[in-house]
């Protein structure tokens, strides 16, 4: 979608955005240069969906405390400058957002933290609310497209306004939620340029002592702003219940209790104590419903005012309109909901490996040689599950190899330890583990399964992919001369289709003693371009239902309704085959082969 | 305020192409003048896995999820995937679905009895919910029509039937949001599915054995345009139509079923249900109170 108001449709006009769409769209008409991220299931399309300005600056960084730090450099340079990640990013990025808040800004300076509450595409749901009171920066939290813009504008504002990083946090039924946008006008905002300034910027103990104080004075004008600010919403009329909600809550307890009294937080941190205090004694009851983590909940508590929440409205998984009628059944508020019929009997549908995908080759020879697999995140991580289940960790970006180095270290590892990385999270936090690998001298092999892009968040360009989210070209990262550079001298490269390859490059990176890399080199399937070759078929005479080409897992092939000797034969889907050969090479009587030119062209 | 909000599912597999389907249905929403919410969920389900967009709307949508036993319509385009998210749909709502089956390997691993764990298409699988289920063939008719590509609009077109969202907004939603060149074939596609999906379906006499009480009559008021045929055949004269053009049941216990309502309806907008048996009656109310 074009967010640009001179090419695309007019300031003015009401389209349907997503919640990321219009985040970006928010930031465009603050006036921002400078936008910078990495990629992450919710947040991705933010970046994406400006990449094509050439007026602004938009660029994915290796990691996301890179991104924090480029977009702090560009705030103190002068230019408004947003940076935009996921949840567990802000992990990464947090030793910079910390001292940040010590800083202030140059130009307005706004952090994008997309949670995943039902980790949805997470291995966590950490409530990023926490944040902001931790490192002391204000937070706003949209509930809708529309908000998204608005918010994300107005956080400019205050970080200006305040100077101080501002915190915006979306979930993922914000950001991928469309909903209706009236699109304005972007302002400009020319550089205010660097002003040198020590005492501010750079934080020696000498000065970061003097601006903690600056820091909590900061926060009390903010908590004085917030009693006026107009993100603080109160509607409804009947006050024998009154809900304290933030961001996308707010709608679902708006669906259940169609008249009570709400007091809507848009701006969470800190906290409208005095308007919450004046709400809380006009109504009967008063309830707080939020996602995950009691954030205004535990506030409320500790100034001593009596609500109830966490009882009814679990601390787990996201809220929707029937968790939270349930709740308020619960609490006796409503009547319980009738029952629903249970949907009959359906056939379990968990993510898969794409057809063709280059990660399987490497998985079906490490459960073969017995390895034990410290896992990664990433698309590769799918092969935790059946049928490969031939991945045994699985925990933060760039953790395998550290990980791995432990294992190993323990001697409780049967197997030769093996790390599993994918080619962006070597790049964005596995570089310091093999450092760890080298320098300790750990006798573990890496595999590292370079696909040439960003897979499992929709194939994002990365610094070793040789271009830019704006589709420049850049110098690509040499990963072998990388590894080479840092002192591992068991550097081996692999076509992974390759799977008699595959298997003796691993089997011999393993027998290696210290620390040896496997490359596996098969770009991505799906990503920067759909692969397609030839597809593959079962000669139904010749199979003998052996189910070895079934091992790999590929979601091409399924059984036929012919038998053998009482055991289903196969047939493989040509719609779907990537013709990448590897079930043919595991069938024993030789049965796959590319399909005949006519039925190719179904 | 989210009173008289409608919402509406699209199920099926990651890759099927869901996600643009769904847009579009947005977008012939907010065409129509509706506020439109829709929620779908990215990353790690698109790998295969099974994909799911919220469509809800009316004047001023809250919730962009939608309650269970709510929607309207629910769009499979997969039939396991009908199934899956089936208990969204509310009594008297439709069901179309593709009978499009995308088998998971998962479902292939019972070496011991060598029987798939996918479930067969079945027509009467939702009965008992009394849902209006339409099952379509949407990659032959597709296919017929030139490219098996446009198979998802001969989907919308069946789920535009059950909408009252004027053809119009429909096809400025299509030509928006398809890919360049292929802007006729999925307006073909969209106009047959739309087709499909108004042939009405043969049912079965509808009185249980034994048993004649009154029939339930389900009226669609989106459907319904206050023609007043309805009301004028009703030998019971069970109908009226009142001074804002809206039909009412005026006499609930009159009914017969004897469906001329029904069959007569140019906007098959009522439907007439089989009388609850007694039996069924008292599950239905346990406790023996007013219901
Ligand atoms: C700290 C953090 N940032 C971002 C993500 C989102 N994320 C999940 S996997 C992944 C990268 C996958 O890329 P790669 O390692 O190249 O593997 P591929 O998916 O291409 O196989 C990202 C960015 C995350 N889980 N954690
Ligand atoms: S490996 Fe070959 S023989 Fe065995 S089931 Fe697969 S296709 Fe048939
Ligand atoms: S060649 Fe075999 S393994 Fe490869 S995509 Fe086709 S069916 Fe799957």
């Amino acid at each position: 979608m074009t967010t640009d108001t001179a090419a695309g449709p007019e300031a003015g006009s009401r389209v349907l955005l997503s919640g990321n769409e219009a985040v970006a769209q928010g930031a465009v008409e603050a006036g921002v240069l400078v936008a910078v991220g990495y990629p992450g299931t919710p947040s991705t399309e933010i970046l994406e969906s400006i990449a094509d300005r050439t007026d602004l600056d938009v660029r994915w960084s290796p990691n996301e405390k890179v991104a924090l730090d480029v977009a702090l450099g560009a705030s103190l340079g002068g230019v408004r400058s947003i940076a935009v990640m996921k949840h567990v990013g802000v992990n990464v990025a947090a030793d910079t957002l910390m001292t940040a808040a010590y800083t202030g800004v140059g130009a307005g300076l706004v952090l994008i933290s997309a949670d995943d509450p039902g980790m949805h595409s997470s291995q966590n749901e950490q409530d990023n609310r926490a944040y902001a009171r931790m490192a002391g920066i204000p937070l706003l939290e949209p509930s809708d497209s529309g908000e998204a813009k608005e918010y994300t504008k107005l956080a400019f504002e205050i970080s200006e306004q305040f100077d101080t990083p501002v915190l915006v946090r979306t979930t993922t039924r914000v950001s991928h939620n469309r909903g209706v946008v009236e699109l304005g006008s972007r302002v400009d905002k020319p550089t205010i340029g660097f002003t040198r300034d020590p005492k501010k910027y750079v934080m020696i103990p000498g000065h970061a002592r003097a601006r903690r104080p600056v820091l909590l004075e900061r926060l009390e004008q903010l908590a004085t702003y917030v009693e006026t600010s107009p993100l603080t919403v109160e509607s409804g009329s009947d006050s024998t219940v009154g809900v304290v909600t933030s961001g996308i809550s707010h709608h679902y307890v708006r669906e259940v209790l169609p008249d009570a009294k709400l007091l809507k937080l848009g701006l969470s941190y800190p906290l409208p104590m005095k308007r919450i205090r004046a709400f809380a004694e006009s109504v009967d009851r008063l309830f707080v419903v939020e996602e995950l983590d009691p954030h205004v909940e535990d506030a409320l508590r500790a100034d001593g005012i009596s609500v109830a929440g966490k009882e009814f409205f679990s601390r787990s998984g996201e809220l929707d309109p029937d968790v939270v009628r349930r709740g308020f059944a619960a609490a006796g508020v409503v009547p319980q909901m009738p029952s629903i019929t249970a949907a009959p009997a359906t056939v379990s549908r968990p993510p898969l490996m794409c057809p063709g995908c280059p990660h399987t080759p490497p998985f079906l020879a490490l459960k073969r040689l017995g390895a034990v697999v410290t896992g990664d995140i990433g698309c590769y991580t799918l092969a935790s599950l059946e049928p490969l289940a031939a991945m045994d960790t699985c925990v933060a970006m760039g953790s395998s190899i550290g990980m791995a180095v432990g294992m190993a270290a323990s001697g409780g590892a049967e197997g030769p330890v093996v790390a599993t990385i994918g080619d962006s999270t070597f790049l964005h936090g596995g570089i310091p583990g093999l450092i760890e690998a080298v320098y300790n001298k750990a006798n573990i092999t890496v595999l590292i399964l370079d696909n040439g892009t960003v897979a499992m968040t929709g194939g994002q360009e990365h610094p070793g992919s040789g271009i830019t989210l704006q589709g420049t070209d850049t110098t690509p990262i040499d990963l072998v001369g990388l590894c080479e550079s840092l002192g591992v001298k068991d550097v081996r490269v692999v076509d992974p289709y390759d799977l008699a390859a595959t298997y003796g490059a691993i089997e011999g990176a393993m027998a290696y003693a210290g620390p040896s890399v496997v490359i596996t080199n098969r770009p991505c399937v799906e990503a920067p371009t759909k692969i397609r070759d030839t597809p593959f078929e079962v000669i139904s005479d010749a199979c003998t239902a052996c189910q070895a080409c079934m091992t790999p897992g590929c979601p091409s092939i399924v059984w036929s309704d012919e038998l053998f000797e009482g055991r289903r034969k196969v047939v493989i889907d040509p719609v779907t085959c990537t013709g990448c050969t590897l079930c043919a090479q595991l069938c024993p009587p030789l049965a796959i082969v590319p399909v005949t030119k006519e039925v190719a062209g179904v | 305020m989210s009173e008289g909000t409608r919402g509406l599912l699209l199920s099926g597999v990651g890759g099927q192409g869901v996600i643009l389907a769904s847009m579009i249905v947005a977008d012939a929403l907010l065409n129509a003048g509706f506020d439109v919410k829709q929620s779908e969920v990215h990353g790690m389900a698109q790998r295969g896995g099974s994909v799911f967009s919220h469509i809800r709307w009316g004047e001023d949508v809250d919730s962009p999820l939608v309650p269970k036993g709510s929607a309207e319509v629910l769009a499979a385009f997969e039939w396991a995937e009908a199934i899956r998210w089936v208990e969204y749909v509310r009594e008297g709502g439709a069901v179309v679905a593709d009978i499009r089956t995308i088998v998971p390997p998962g479902a292939c691993n019972d070496k011991r009895a060598w029987t798939e764990r996918y479930p067969g298409i079945d027509a009467e699988l939702f009965n008992d919910r009394q849902l209006k289920t339409r099952l379509v063939d949407a990659a032959a008719t597709a296919t017929e029509l030139g490219n098996v590509r446009a198979a998802n609009s001969v989907i919308l077109g069946s789920v535009a039937a059950f909408l009252d969202v004027e053809q119009d907004h429909w096809e400025a939603a299509i030509e928006r949001l398809v890919p360049r060149g292929t802007v006729e074939i999925n307006l073909a596609a969209f106009r047959e599915g739309r087709e499909v999906a108004m042939a009405r379906v043969p049912r079965p006499p509808i009185a249980p054995e034994g048993f004649s009480g009154p029939h339930q009559i389900d009226i669609n008021h989106v459907w319904c345009k206050g023609c007043d045929i309805c009301s004028r055949v009703c030998p019971e004269y069970c109908l009226a139509v009142d001074v804002d053009g809206r039909l009412n049941i005026i006499n609930p216990e009159a009914c017969t079923g004897c469906r001329l309502c029904e069959l007569l309806c140019p906007d098959f907008a009522i439907e007439i249900h089989a009388p609850q048996t007694p039996a069924a009656m008292a599950d239905a109310n346990p406790a023996g109170g007013t219901t």
